[in-house]
């Protein structure tokens, strides 16, 4: 029995290994538990393009690019299960949409030398480049999002938050807790208090979270939610009828499945965003004609163009610039996980490239270097139209407050650095 | 014919009372540590140390400790998940303060912490019975998960919450850490999971086992006949608690390598164990390795078979997977309600027959 247990799954490993000679991109998706309304956006996201590029281009510098998925239903032991699994298929970026697995899986990649890529999530200060040489967090970090949120905020009032009211409601995880510290010190700078409210997860339940934003009043209020928990909050902000448009969610709180379930009740919810919304840019032609109209799209391209899927279209973006850029630094388009890792450091994405991809204005420009692993972190606002059914970006571009995050940045490498015993790099 | 007592002498009373008495069980014993420690460490892959066997060894310590006291001392728990957490803490914070003393001290006085918790948090267990007792245990879990996320000392004033294992050499041998090699983590593991078996298995069937026993038989009976009620279950809950504390700083500190309390330590981690207790067979050390071996390998298994095999959808991968592994747990409740342990009883029971049933 176990003999054929063993042989059965040394079959079904074997099934799966790829050929050597195709570029592995692994999906880590989590198309099931609390977080699959949004984690299945973003997979789909992510497979459409690699989709295009095969499809349209013939893959990237002729390399097709394959992207087995593995679910981890947002659970790190699943997650470092499938890091596991996929090591033995000659990975070239992991790519893990969740918070708690970038943290499982950063000392594993810096010692296995594989590239780890969280754009928008992950460990704020691995955008230091001389201590987490394996870890790439571009366009934006948590840190980032508190920080323009912020800003945007003073631009609301004038340039003063002068003893305003801010409550933070938080996923009470790693991921929840990452902008704290910046908010903290964001509040000693511009003179608001801020109140935190830990969410347990999954999420569903915020009734005493929201009995207390209704009794203390904030002016505003942040969330740092994801899954089942965006949803949960807007309807209970609907619920005690706080003014949507003092309500600001973090890009991952920015998806239709997160205001939808509040029907009207979420008119006017605003969210970050570090990549444009919509389907008006040129991309969505190539990917109607070659991925959706030949039925090859991820789950029958249901969740094409939605907030969400735009951001795991963005993440492959980057990550497809990426293998091309260490294709062209190498020479060859056969590249290994340690000349993609150079090819994310020499990254540089202008705005005429973004145009040239078929996403003209769809993210900011991103210039990357050994030190800067993070790009500029700039970001929008856009807001939720209930009757319209749509986001419509309300801001420009804004940038963060570096005066602050710098500091923070440094401070929090260092403690790596001495924690993993690494000497930084960049000198 | 081959499995059976008849000319299988002994001729001390230590022979007579040993662990496995037939000849049979015995080399089948020995056969198997020799190949789990002489063969499995050289030929192991990468994968197969790390995402099966580790969490399976780990997962096989948790459950001991909690058959000890559900299956052997009858005290319900549901603070599984919160007592590990008090071992990864312990850990952690021992690692990170003394640096210097070796990380297999650290684990083992992570499972004393431990103990001394579950003591605390076993109390209740002199006044309340049953349903009662299971509720206040899950106090335990919310109040210890609540007190790692509330209170940064634990955590070492980490931005995120997280904990994160340094790198530990024993011997000169990293044994902890992102450039740990797979066999090694398998050793640590499989070593503290036969030793803590081993121990087990000699504390039940002992004056401490015994009076685990009868208190879980009967408790009135058991103080009548001059067991100490209060020594025999908080003994249970301190020896339970050890062995899920050292099952606790295992899975962060060789296993996870970081953790996240509200995730990897939460409720579901005290059910998981407990059906392992359940499913393995409660009040039986072979049970408690058969329970975690079927929840820890089934889902790899099935995941490796419909994804790779088959070729399915993850999602639809995951789905089938949960309904067949809880259609197993119903079919298994209701064919075998006393576990995997008494499946491997009776077919023992007809080995000695075969092939000659009465």
């Amino acid at each position: 029995m176990t003999l054929r247990f063993a042989s059965l799954v040394a079959a079904a490993v074997m099934a799966a290994a790829p050929a050597m000679a195709d570029l592995v991109v692994p999906n880590y998706s989590y198309r099931t538990g609390p977080y699959a309304a949004n984690g299945t956006q973003y997979a789909d996201g992510f497979n459409d393009y690699f989709t295009l590029l095969n499809e349209r281009d013939g893959g990237i510098g002729g390399q097709k690019v394959l992207t087995p998925e593995c679910e981890t239903a947002y659970n790190t032991e699943k997650g470092v299960e499938c890091y596991e699994s996929l090591k033995g298929q000659n990975q070239l970026v992991v790519a893990p949409l969740s918070t708690g697995i970038t943290y499982q899986l950063i000392p594993k990649v810096s010692a296995d030398k594989v590239t780890l890529y969280t754009p928008g999530l992950g460990r704020t200060s691995s955008k230091n480049g001389a201590a987490f040489e394996w870890v790439f967090n571009a366009p934006a970090n948590y840190w980032d999002g508190a920080s323009v949120a912020i800003k945007y905020l003073l631009d609301q009032n004038g340039g003063s938050l002068e003893g305003k009211k801010i409550a933070l409601v938080y996923h009470n995880s790693a991921y929840g807790k990452e902008p704290i510290r910046t908010l903290q010190e964001l509040s000693k700078k511009h003179g608001f208090t801020l109140t935190e409210l830990p969410v347990d997860a999954p999420g569903q339940e915020q009734k005493s979270q929201w009995l207390q934003i209704r009794r203390d009043k904030p002016d505003y209020v942040l969330m740092w939610g994801w899954g089942v928990m965006n949803a949960a909050a807007i309807q209970e902000a609907a619920n005690i009828r706080f003014p949507m448009e003092n309500f600001i969610g973090i890009w991952w709180s920015g998806g239709e499945v997160d205001v939808e379930p509040a029907g009207a009740g979420a008119n006017g919810y605003k969210s970050l965003t570090f990549n444009g919304v919509g389907m008006d840019y040129p991309v969505y032609d190539d990917l109607k004609k070659h991925v959706i109209d030949t039925g090859k799209a991820s789950q029958d391209g249901q969740y094409v163009g939605s907030a969400v899927y735009s951001r795991g279209l963005y993440a492959a973006v980057v990550i497809a610039e990426a293998i091309r850029k260490a294709q062209e630094l190498a020479g060859t388009p056969e590249v290994n996980a340690e000349q993609v890792r150079a090819g994310f450091e020499a990254l540089d994405i202008t705005e005429a490239r973004m145009a040239e991809l078929g996403l003209p204005d769809f993210g900011q420009p991103i210039k990357l270097s050994c030190a800067n692993h993070g790009g500029d972190g700039h970001a929008r606002i856009q807001q939720w139209d209930a009757t319209a059914k749509k986001w419509t970006l309300i801001s420009d571009w804004i940038a963060p407050d570096a005066e602050v995050l710098d500091p923070l940045i440094a401070e929090d490498s260092e403690a790596y650095v001495k924690e993993a015993g690494i000497t930084p790099r960049c000198n | 014919m081959i499995y059976r007592e008849a000319g299988d002498f002994k001729t001390t009373y230590q022979a007579d009372s040993q662990t496995f008495p037939l000849r049979l069980d015995r080399l089948g014993y020995y056969a198997l540590l020799a190949v789990a420690f002489l063969v499995i460490p050289f030929v192991v892959s990468d994968y197969w140390a790390t995402s099966v066997l580790v969490p399976f060894l780990i997962y096989a310590i948790a459950a001991l400790g909690l058959n000890i006291l559900v299956g052997y001392g009858g005290q319900v728990s549901l603070g599984t998940g919160g007592f590990m957490a008090v071992g990864a803490y312990a850990t952690y914070k021992l690692t990170t303060a003394f640096p210097d003393v070796s990380i297999l001290v650290h684990v083992i006085v992570s499972g004393l912490i431990t103990a001394l918790v579950g003591m605390l948090f076993g109390l209740p267990s002199l006044r309340i019975k049953g349903f009662y007792l299971a509720v206040a245990t899950l106090a335990a879990q919310f109040f210890l998960i609540w007190l790692f996320n509330k209170v940064p000392w634990f955590y070492n004033y980490s931005a995120s919450g997280q904990i994160t294992m340094p790198e530990r050499t024993v011997l000169g041998q990293i044994v902890t850490g992102p450039a740990t090699p797979a066999w090694v983590k398998y050793i640590v593991c499989l070593t503290f999971a036969v030793s803590l078996a081993w121990l087990a298995r000699n504390l039940t069937r002992g004056t401490v086992g015994r009076k685990w026993m009868a208190i879980r038989d009967m408790d009135i009976a058991a103080e009548i006949i001059g067991v100490n009620p209060l020594q025999a279950k908080i003994s249970a809950f301190a020896v339970s608690s050890f062995f899920v504390g050292i099952a606790g700083s295992l899975f962060f500190a060789v296993y996870l390598g970081a953790a996240e309390v509200g995730e990897s330590f939460g409720i579901n981690k005290s059910f998981l164990v407990l059906f392992m207790v359940i499913i393995g067979g409660l009040g039986s050390i072979f049970g408690s390795f058969a329970g975690a071996a079927f929840l820890v390998l089934l889902p790899v298994f099935l995941k490796n078979v419909l994804v790779g095999g088959f070729g399915w959808p993850t999602d639809l991968a995951a789905h089938i997977e949960l309904m067949i592994v809880g259609a197993l747990i119903v079919f298994f409740l209701i064919v075998e309600p006393h576990g995997l342990a008494q499946l491997w009883r009776l077919t023992k029971e007809k080995l000695r027959l075969w092939p000659f049933p009465h």
